[in-house]
């Protein structure tokens, strides 16, 4: 260390580290508004989804509905939704003349991949909306960095309360309905069923949306007069929930709510029925299970098992309103099967971006969180729907679904047991599962 | 020269020079060629070339100097992201502090699991790292939920106290990470002819980092205390049995190493102020292995090297999906396009694990020395005279 800080030296490494620093201030960028705009004949949206992990099979479909309505926003293909779409501003010829192109990537289920695919499509591919994840706890952190970023997030299927409750951002949008809602959807119609005097133990995906879940859904079974029991987490990467179900036997339960989605559900629903649950009788009660979040494609992974157990979805193939059924035309056309509702609700925010944009007549964040803000529209397989300005959620009907008892095909495994109206499930934005964040003001970046 | 000789001076000046004009090398096609994709010269990756390149430096203090293989390392990455998010929702966004804090925090965790699993030597000191580093997964994920927020991941939110800084901006939106006033985030872009060029505050500041640690690290090599680690690699028994206690020699290299990943770690923090669980998964810990051994163990520039590689394959290849494969080869008859995209599909996009094993395999049974050894055959080709010359950057192969 003798020669350690001799002048010379002192001046050299003063000149690497002085370059090192003056570098990022000699240059100045070309001055733009707002963070990627398009200025080519193109624009670029992110579209980032589980292509591993437990919600896999929900990421494939969320892609296909990408590339959907990509097509019909390119005016190729038959252009699904957007004809019934209560909103005529889109013209198939991308978003304000724009051709639409895409980039995709894979959020493995977790937050920090997630995080780096969204970064790259930003930073690289000057992607200037980001779609996508199958994950809350994915969703609010790429919603996080897209409120840092400057660009618009457009939620795909993600059901936690926090996404639009403490983790609302002013640069996020969600189409998709949440836990809350299902929790006040499926009370009044697990009353009827199944009466007012029950023993509910839940099993809960250890992350954020399993927590908000577990949550409402107490709350709203509680306020029947249902009891809690226990209340159980497991890990979002389990396979298999035998240890889990075991205790179970032990108590004096008479209902399991399996507060798990995708590949946890199946895999969960699969063990419970195998240690015969459902042919239990308890306090001279038929033991019953209660998916509160459902999909066809979990209805399908857990086969037989499903048959007449209740829970709740955003949208299903089945419904008969023109938008839908245009919906599943064209998807069907293309792909050979029905779309989820994970496909729906990618598609409907990728379709309700570009016309956000068309109407605000600029790509620029904060017009188009201005545009969606406070926005009503109708024809999108939901019927009559608002994006709330408060916290950037939409409210619509929520559909009540039980597996059906004779599914007349692969697809045809759910039917629908009632439409919860709006009003039933709209709530105050300060209501106390979704207070304690705020949306902060909208960043354009750059 | 800064107490180096003249070999180690150069090679801290070509790393120097490698770093600064990272915008440059990694930016070689224009960006709206076909080859765009190739492209690995934005802000989000070259921050973490450098990043993992301080991490693996870290990691090969310990691996490639006393040989002690931890399998554990990812857990002082993820020490030192929490701590530093933590230092983010409580003082200030300033990374001055946060990154002193994560290094203290992981180095003291260091210094615990360290003390334990350097009771025992070999396969068992792997295991038991590999375990503390799962346990300390297992708990961030769910036990510690209060302080890690789970699965989320520790995330800035709008009513942080920040009591040096400030809660939220003027305009209501979480203040972003700065170094007294330099934006982290910021990027000048440079558009000359059909590139594009991004120039990223926060890049410079980890590049800063890493020159700093890789200094320090050619010290630690030179130093009669990095010729004791070397000691220790080639028989601790003899050392123990001429009477020498190794283990404050081995306890302080691989605290010292713990500190590296800490401050990489918070450096990650800084740059992107989250912190997942999954940054401590055993995946994780394995990954710096990787790294240390594809580059060189036991050689100064080799984990740099290594990181750059595995973090190119990881971020660029992944996102080469059968579309771009098709386009590639739109041109041969649709036969044979769709056979070798077939093929090919396979080795990229999420595939790529496949192709890098692969690379890795090669790399370990031709060239045991790692990359530092195929660029020394290379140079020795070129130059058959200076072959006998040891340099410093004289691989030693791993054990």
């Amino acid at each position: 260390m003798t020669n350690f800080l001799t002048r010379r030296g002192l001046l050299k490494t003063g000149a690497v580290t002085g370059a090192g620093l003056a570098l990022p201030t000699i240059f100045t960028s070309g001055a733009s508004a707002f963070t990627n705009e398009p200025t080519g004949g193109t624009v670029t949206l992110g579209f980032n989804v589980p292509q591993s992990g437990p919600y896999a099979d929900e990421g494939a479909d969320e892609l296909r509905a990408f590339q959907l309505a990509v097509e019909h926003l390119n005016g190729e293909g038959d252009g699904g939704m957007m004809q019934t779409f209560s909103s005529q501003v889109l013209e198939g010829n991308g978003i304000l003349g724009k051709k639409v192109e895409y980039v995709t990537g894979d959020t493995q289920t977790k937050s920090d991949a997630a995080r780096a695919s969204a970064k790259s499509m930003i930073e690289k591919d000057g992607a200037v909306m980001i779609s996508g994840g199958s994950s809350s706890g994915v969703a609010v952190a790429v919603q996080g960095l897209c409120q840092e970023a400057g660009v618009i997030f457009m939620a795909g299927l993600t059901h936690s309360n926090d996404t639009t409750g403490k983790d609302k951002k002013a640069n996020g949008f969600r189409h998709f309905f949440n836990a809350y809602m299902s929790g006040a959807a499926l009370a009044p119609v697990l009353a009827s069923q199944y009466g007012t005097d029950r023993k509910a133990y839940h099993l809960t995906a250890d992350y954020t949306w399993g927590w908000t879940q577990e949550e409402s859904i107490k709350a709203a079974t509680e306020s029947l007069g249902w009891e809690t029991v226990n209340t159980v987490r497991t890990p979002l990467a389990a396979t298999d929930f035998s240890s889990y179900i075991t205790p179970i036997l032990q108590t004096d339960a008479d209902v399991l709510i399996l507060n798990h989605y995708g590949g946890n559900m199946v895999n969960s629903l699969t063990n419970a029925v195998q240690f015969g649950l459902r042919e239990k009788m308890v306090n001279g009660k038929q033991f019953e299970i209660v998916v509160p979040l459902y999909s066809r494609l979990m209805a399908r992974g857990a086969g037989e098992n499903v048959k007449g157990i209740f829970g709740s979805t955003n949208w299903h193939w089945s419904l008969q309103d023109a938008g839908s059924q245009a919906f599943v035309k064209s998807f069907g056309t293309k792909y050979g099967f029905p779309p989820s509702q994970a496909a729906h609700t990618c598609y409907v925010q990728t379709l309700l971006y570009a016309d956000a944009v068309a109407r605000a007549g600029s790509f620029n964040p904060c017009a188009v969180a201005e545009a969606l803000e406070g926005y009503e529209f109708d024809g999108l397989g939901n019927g009559k729907t608002l994006y709330r300005a408060d916290d950037h959620q939409c409210f619509k009907d929520v559909l009540v679904v039980k597996g059906k008892d004779n599914p007349t095909s692969e697809f045809d495994l759910l039917e629908v047991v009632e439409v919860t109206p709006v009003d039933q499930v709209t709530y105050a934005p300060d209501h106390p599962m979704f207070s304690g964040g705020a949306l902060g003001s909208c960043n354009a970046g750059a | 020269m800064l107490g180096l000789n003249k070999k180690d001076f150069t090679l801290l000046l070509i790393v120097a020079a490698l770093v600064v004009f990272a915008p440059f090398i990694l930016n070689p096609f224009p960006a709206d060629s076909a080859m765009a994709q190739f492209n690995a010269g934005y802000p989000d990756l070259m921050q973490r070339f450098v990043i993992f390149g301080i991490f693996a430096i870290g990691f090969n203090i310990l691996f490639g100097l006393t040989g002690y293989l931890s399998f554990g390392h990812a857990a002082f990455l993820g020490v030192g992201s929490y701590s530093a998010v933590w230092m983010f929702k409580l003082l200030s966004m300033n990374i001055v502090p946060a990154i002193i804090l994560s290094v203290i925090v992981s180095g003291l965790f260091a210094m615990l699991i360290g003390y334990i699993s350097l009771r025992r030597t070999g396969i068992y000191f792997s295991i038991l790292t590999l375990a503390f580093a799962e346990m300390s997964f297992r708990l961030a994920y769910s036990v510690l939920t209060p302080i890690t927020n789970g699965e989320t991941g520790l995330q800035l939110t709008l009513d942080d106290p920040r009591i040096l800084g400030e809660t939220a901006t003027a305009t209501g939106s979480i203040p972003v990470t700065n170094f007294f006033g330099i934006e982290m985030r910021a990027t000048e872009v440079m558009n000359v002819g059909g590139w594009s060029f991004q120039f990223n505050n926060g890049y410079y500041m980890c590049a800063i980092m890493l020159l700093l640690a890789f200094y320090l690290a050619i010290r630690i090599f030179r130093s009669p205390f990095g010729m004791m680690l070397r000691a220790v690699k080639s028989n601790q028994q003899r050392m123990n049995y001429t009477g020498l206690n190794t283990k404050p020699y081995t306890l302080a290299a691989f605290v010292i190493s713990g500190m590296y990943a800490g401050l990489a770690g918070g450096l990650m923090a800084s740059m992107d102020p989250l912190a997942g669980a999954e940054r401590m998964q055993w995946t994780a810990s394995g990954e710096v292995v990787l790294m240390t051994i594809l580059g060189g163990a036991g050689t100064l520039i080799g984990p740099v090297l290594g990181a750059g590689f595995i973090k190119y394959f990881e971020n660029i290849f992944s996102k080469i999906n059968e579309q771009v494969l098709h386009s590639w080869f739109h041109a041969l008859p649709d036969g044979i396009e769709n056979a070798v995209v077939w093929v090919l599909e396979h080795f990229v996009g999420s595939g790529w694990h496949l192709t890098l094993g692969l690379l890795f395999m090669l790399v370990v049974t031709f060239l045991p020395g790692g990359l530092v050894e195929g660029g020394q055959r290379l140079g020795r080709l070129l130059r058959r005279k200076d072959a006998e010359k040891k340099t410093a950057t004289q691989s030693t192969p791993a054990e």
